[in-house]
Parts: structure tokens; sequence; C-alpha cells
């Protein structure tokens, strides 16, 4: 499948990435080229076999539900870009 | 001194030849004179290592001195490191100091291993050539104008170069098997949830496994004992006993059997690297293996169906990456949107860029059964073409990757084309097995690497069998001339 410009504006926006303008021609190019590899799957039929999600097979470990971590706060945000009181600051939200 | 492999350094240490310092000190000096032209080191943690060094001559001082106490290593940057940066090759993490110790990290700390630094690496694992590191590409110490392969292709180039004896890897379509067979190193990813991930920086979580990567399949078993076993703090972490790896490297290959599948040895590859596999396929017979062939009909569909999986488990794990709470953050920004788009578009590389975006299609509404759903259903069909064959056969060997080396830039423009040089690994990560690559011979004056795939937890035959041809073969012992 080749993706328009629009396709690619679209997809930036809902992956949260800022792309130049000047980029998307060769997005358009590579994207559309990695699809049409990908598109290889549809030669096989697939209709009776179950997804695998996990090499193993596995299930959910499941544990007591206990505290079993200590807070670091202070720890963790020593290497936050802007914090103020024990709290992360972003852009003002609302207005 | 630096030629020696883990295993004679253990006993050189063990018979006070030589110290930990003394060693440590040495190949401190080797990365300082040597790494310029390498690039296979994003940070040398010089004082970090002397203190090691000295902690572990101190404790053999006293006794209390095991097996791998004060042997060197370089670990991948994308292991947190307490207190040391952690870059994944990115941008993004340029400014990042890990807060804790990746599991794998702390286990080696215990086992009184030294940290020399940490090694580059594509950026966040994603690239076959360690050309998409935000600190530039490594060099094939067998070819400086050469890539190193990747993802793991500074730890790579490390151990081919001499710096270190041993480096650990990640292996998420063959990161650490293809930059193994690239720079003629010997490489070991482990069967998923045998190693824990717990501080492992994550790409696709379900192909995501950590190994050594080191100059023989002794070293590999050594190193294995350490990183392996269950880690409650991975919920993929597999409950499982780890044997010593080191016990069963002499059993005899009498009867083993080795499965070639022939879709390996087609369309493809380079003739004079499938010659090379085969001479080390008959020096196999000559060990008293015998050779069936097999086939795995859905191995061209391993490449399509990883391109879906991964990008899709890279776009969810890559979401963390806000400029929030760590890691890069864009100059100001005018609303919330703006901030989120600007930092992970600057922060990020145009590979990731373009994973996140394949990623964020294949799971946006109306495709997932096209895509994700698709490739997981052709990820069983794959993975019981393996489940067949280990029927039949013991391993199953193959070349590790169709070509030598290629020269640096070659294949940078076509993402496809680069792709498609981790055609003979990818499956396995699919699957979930172990598979190893050893150096095999040359062509034209590069490294062959031969791909062993074990079936689930074999580690041990994996290992037995690498060893067995290394006692036959020198080609593991061969070093590139400027880093003899």
């Amino acid at each position: 499948m080749a993706l328009s410009k629009e396709d690619v504006v679209n997809i930036a926006h809902l992956a949260r990435l800022a792309i130049d303008a000047k980029d998307i021609p060769e997005y358009e190019k590579n994207l559309s080229n990695i699809l049409a590899l990908v598109e290889q799957m549809s030669q096989v039929d697939t209709t009776q076999v179950e997804p695998m999600a996990h090499p193993l097979d596995a299930v959910q470990r499941l544990r007591p539900d206990e505290v079993t971590e200590t807070d670091q706060r202070e720890h963790f945000q020593s290497i936050a870009p802007a914090t103020e009181n024990g709290l992360y600051l972003v852009p003002k939200v609302i207005e | 001194m630096h030629n020696k492999t883990l295993a004679e350094l253990s006993a050189a240490l063990q018979q006070s030849e030589v110290s930990s310092e003394e060693l440590t000190r040495h190949l401190l000096q080797r990365i300082q004179s040597l790494d310029g032209k390498l690039n296979a080191l994003v940070t040398v943690t010089e004082e970090h290592a002397l203190a090691q060094a000295r902690q572990a001559d101190a404790l053999r001082q006293a006794g209390n001195a095991g097996p791998m106490t004060g042997l060197p290593l370089i670990h991948k940057d994308i292991f947190c490191t307490d207190g040391v940066k952690t870059s994944c090759g990115s941008k993004m993490l340029d400014n990042f100091i890990a807060p804790y110790d990746a599991t794998i990290v702390a286990k080696c700390k215990a086992a009184g291993m030294v940290m020399l630094g940490k090694s580059n690496m594509d950026e966040f694992a994603m690239g076959s050539s360690n050309e998409t590191s935000f600190y530039g590409p490594v060099h094939n110490p067998w070819d400086l104008d050469a890539v190193p392969g990747g993802s793991s292709g500074g730890s790579a180039a490390a151990v081919a170069a001499r710096l270190s004896p041993v480096a650990t890897g990640t292996d998420t379509g063959g990161s650490i098997r293809q930059p193994a067979a690239l720079c003629g190193v010997t490489g070991l990813k482990p069967t998923y949830g045998r190693v824990s991930r717990y501080g492992m920086i994550a790409f696709a979580s379900s192909l995501d496994q950590a190994g050594p990567m080191t100059r023989s399949a002794e070293d590999a078993a050594m190193m294995l004992n350490v990183m392996a076993g269950f880690d409650e703090r991975d919920s993929t972490s597999v409950e499982k006993a780890v044997p010593d790896y080191t016990q069963t490297l002499n059993d005899s290959l009498k009867g083993l059997k080795i499965g070639l599948p022939k879709e390996y040895f087609g369309e493809g590859m380079d003739q004079a690297v499938i010659d090379v596999i085969n001479t080390a396929i008959k020096q196999y017979q000559e060990l008293g293996a015998e050779v069936i062939e097999i086939s795995l009909p859905n191995f061209a569909l391993a490449v399509p169906a990883y391109y879906v999986v991964a990008p899709a488990e890279c776009s969810s794990n890559l979401s963390r990456f806000d400029g929030v709470r760590f890691g890069y953050r864009c100059e100001n920004p005018k609303d919330l949107q703006d901030f989120y788009e600007r930092s992970r578009g600057e922060g990020f590389g145009a590979e990731v860029k373009r994973r996140i975006m394949i990623g964020t299609y294949a799971l946006s509404a109306g495709y997932y059964d096209a895509y994700y759903l698709k490739a997981q259903k052709l990820r069983r069909l794959i993975s019981d073409d393996f489940h067949k064959a280990f029927e039949q056969v013991d391993v199953i060997m193959s070349a590790t990757a169709p070509t030598v080396a290629f020269k640096l830039g070659e294949k940078t423009d076509d993402p496809v084309t680069m792709y498609l040089s981790d055609i003979n690994t990818i499956a396995v990560n699919l699957a979930g097995l172990p598979g190893m690559s050893i150096p095999a011979g040359f062509v034209n004056g590069l490294p062959v690497g031969l791909q062993i795939i074990g079936n689930y937890f074999d580690e041990q035959r994996l290992l037995n069998v690498a060893h067995q041809y290394q006692q036959v073969t020198q080609w593991h012992q061969q070093s590139p001339q400027d880093f003899a």
C-alpha cells in the first residue's frame, strides 16, 4: 500500500512526532516500501491459525498484592527536565 | 594480555599472574589509544572500573574471589547502569543518567566483574549496521570502511579489537548474532525468558533478549552462567533452573543430528559465504555429527511479519519518551501538543521515527487485523516449522548473515535492503528460540559467522556444539591486524 502525503502527516500526528515538511516525501517513499515488504504476508492463508502473542505461550504471572517498592520520588525526579514540589512541570494545559 | 580469553584471564587472576587493576589499566589504555578508529564506546567508565578492580583485588586477597571476580566487561548502552549515562544510542537519552541497575548489570557486579564502559549501538537497537546511532557509526576492526553489523555493533567491534574479552548485547531480530558474524566473534542469543529484561530499554518486548558476546564458546558459557536466571521483576522471565553451562562443553558430538534448512542456502545468499558454511558442516561430520536436510517453508515470511510485530511493539514502548519525566525536552514549546511532538521529533532519529510510524499505522483503527493479527498468525506458522524440525534434529545450522560486512553508507538510503540483511536471524526471535553465531572462516579477508539454532532452553547443547568446533578450528582466535 502506497501512503500519501496526508497519510504521513496523519500518522506522524497519531505518533506525536514533529516531522519537517521537507522530509515528508522521503517518509512517503520509505514507509510505502516497508509496507510493500510487509504486504507479502497476504500470500498466506491464515484463517485457521491461532495468533501467537508470546514465544512460550506463557500466561501473566501473578503475585500477592503487597507493597514491594519503596518511595524513591526524589531520586527519580533528580533526572527530570523540570519539577516543582515533587511534581513534573509541563506547559500550561488549561487556560 | 588482551589476547587472552575470559577463561584464561580467570586462571591468570586466580594464580596472581596479574591483578584486576593491572588488567583493567591495560584495557583502558587500549581503549584510549585504539577506540578513536572504531567509535565502539559511548562512555568509558575509567574511575568506576578502577574502583571495581581494586575492590576485586581486595576480595581475592581476602580469599573471597569467585571465578568471575575482577574480569572486565563492556555493557551495551541499552542496559541501565546506576549513576552512569545510559543513552541507548539516542539523542533522546543523551542526558539520561540511569537511576538503577538492570538485573544483568547487577548480576555482573555481584559476580565481581569490572565495567570498562558502555558500547555504541544503533539507536534504540533499531538497525543492522550501527549507522543509526546518535554518536555516529562504529567501524569494523577488520575493515574500517565496513560496518560492524548491528545493533550490538559497538560490543562486537570492542570484543573483536581486544578492547574487552566480553561485552553484553541484545538481540531482537539478530542484533547479537549478525554483528558477531560480521566482526568474527562468538555471540549467543538465549531462549526468550532465559535472561532478565529488567532495566534493558525495551524495543520489542516479545522479541528482545540479552546475551553475551565473547571470543569463545567457553567464555559465552561462563557469561551465561552469570546472566541467566529467573527475575521476578521481569514478567516474562521463566522460572527454570539454570544449569552450569561450562559442565557440558566437552560432551561428544557423536550422533548429533544437524538440520540444514534448504531455504537458508538458496536465493539471496552469497555463494562464497555458503562455501564457508559447507566446509564447517563437513568439519562437524568429521566430529561424528549426522546431517539431515530439512525445510522451514515459511522462512521468507519472517522478515515481513517481523516488520509488523517489532515496529508495533516499538511504537507502544517508545511512547514513554514524552519529554516530561526524563530524557530530551524541546525548547520553548507553545503548548502541550507542540511539547510532545517536538520533544519526540527532535529527540528521535530517522530510523526510529520510521519504525514508530509503521507501528502506529499497523495498530491504528481498522488495520489491526490486516497487520498485527496477521503477523501474529504468521509467527505461529514460523514457530511451528521449527517445532517440526526439532522433532527430527538437535540443532539447525546456516550462515548467520547472507554476506560478509558491507561498506558504511552502502544500505543507508534504502531501509528495506537493510532489513533483508537480517533475513537469516529474524525467524529465531519470532519463535523465541536460542541461537548462536561463531566464526567459521573468511571471505575477502572479512569474517563469516556460522549460525547454530537450538530448541527451547537448549543453550547447553548450543555451547557444547560451538565449543567442540572451536577445539578443532582456529577461526575464533584470529584477530584483526591493526588490533592484534
